[in-house]
């Protein structure tokens, strides 16, 4: 019976941190991944992790059953993200660390150099952090726009208009910098 | 900015930045981390913490109309 998930979430929301541990060994690859594909910084992912867990087990007697664990540890990540992102906002190093961890990929347009990823990367830190977060997530990481909205706390019409506001401040930044989309 | 102009922008960002592929994992186990976190005693609020929360109380009571603003930054 301890093994069964609702007995889990039971516990945990009851404060018990075996309960919590358990959750913890269960979804930390996913909600690492969320975070990875947000902050696109394995070391701050991690920093991120414990942050986020520690809030979650902070709010354990808000939690509701039905709603998830995984989603709302998400959404307490994304935040936790947010947070982060615009603790960082005034640091000029992001673009260069969010091109050095993450390779670029094979099919990558040979046209796209090493100089356009730069300002690209740049014109996206430069973007509101919560409008950073909606392009990121729906435009480079394809995730659904549902698990996007429930992440952010809002509907799928705000993720739609929060990714065409990013795109349109991110042509004109491009623009800005000689790159003509 | 037409339907073209967003396929390009879109385009050019996916090109720039790689998607994190597959189930990512922490380099290290970070339940450690998530313990010793939850026993640290949570840092006092510094002063000007306290300060600033005041100062931006006085402002959204003298100027009702600032909410929004703030709504929109947090």
């Amino acid at each position: 019976m301890r093994n069964e998930p609702s007995d889990v979430l039971d516990e945990f929301r009851q404060g018990s941190v075996d309960a919590f541990e358990t959750l913890f060994r269960q979804h930390q690859g996913a909600v690492y991944g969320w975070i990875l594909r947000i902050v696109r910084n394995p070391a701050a992912a991690e920093e991120l992790m414990v942050e986020t867990f520690w809030r979650i087990q902070r709010a354990h007697a808000r939690f509701q059953p039905a709603m998830g664990f995984e989603g709302w540890a998400r959404r307490i990540a994304t935040y936790a993200a947010l947070d982060w992102m615009r603790t960082r906002r005034q640091e000029s190093d992001m673009p260069q660390e969010m091109l050095a961890e993450l390779s670029a990929p094979a099919e990558a347009d040979p046209v796209v150099n090493a100089e356009i990823r730069a300002k690209i990367a740049r014109a996206l830190e430069r973007l509101p952090p919560k409008l950073r977060i909606a392009a990121v997530l729906c435009v480079v990481e394809e995730q659904p726009q549902k698990d996007v909205a429930a992440a952010l706390g809002i509907s799928v019409a705000a993720v739609k208009l929060r990714v065409f506001r990013a795109l349109r401040l991110l042509r004109k930044d491009l623009e800005q910098q000689g790159i003509r989309p | 900015m037409n339907e073209l102009n967003e396929d390009r922008v879109k385009k050019l960002l996916k090109q720039a930045l790689p998607p994190v592929e597959g189930e990512q994992e922490p380099g290290c186990d970070l339940w450690p981390a998530v313990l010793k976190r939850l026993d640290a005693k949570p840092a006092p609020a510094p002063w000007f913490d306290w300060a600033l929360l005041a100062g931006l109380v006085a402002l959204v009571v003298c100027f009702p109309a600032s909410i929004p603003v703030f709504l929109y930054y947090f």
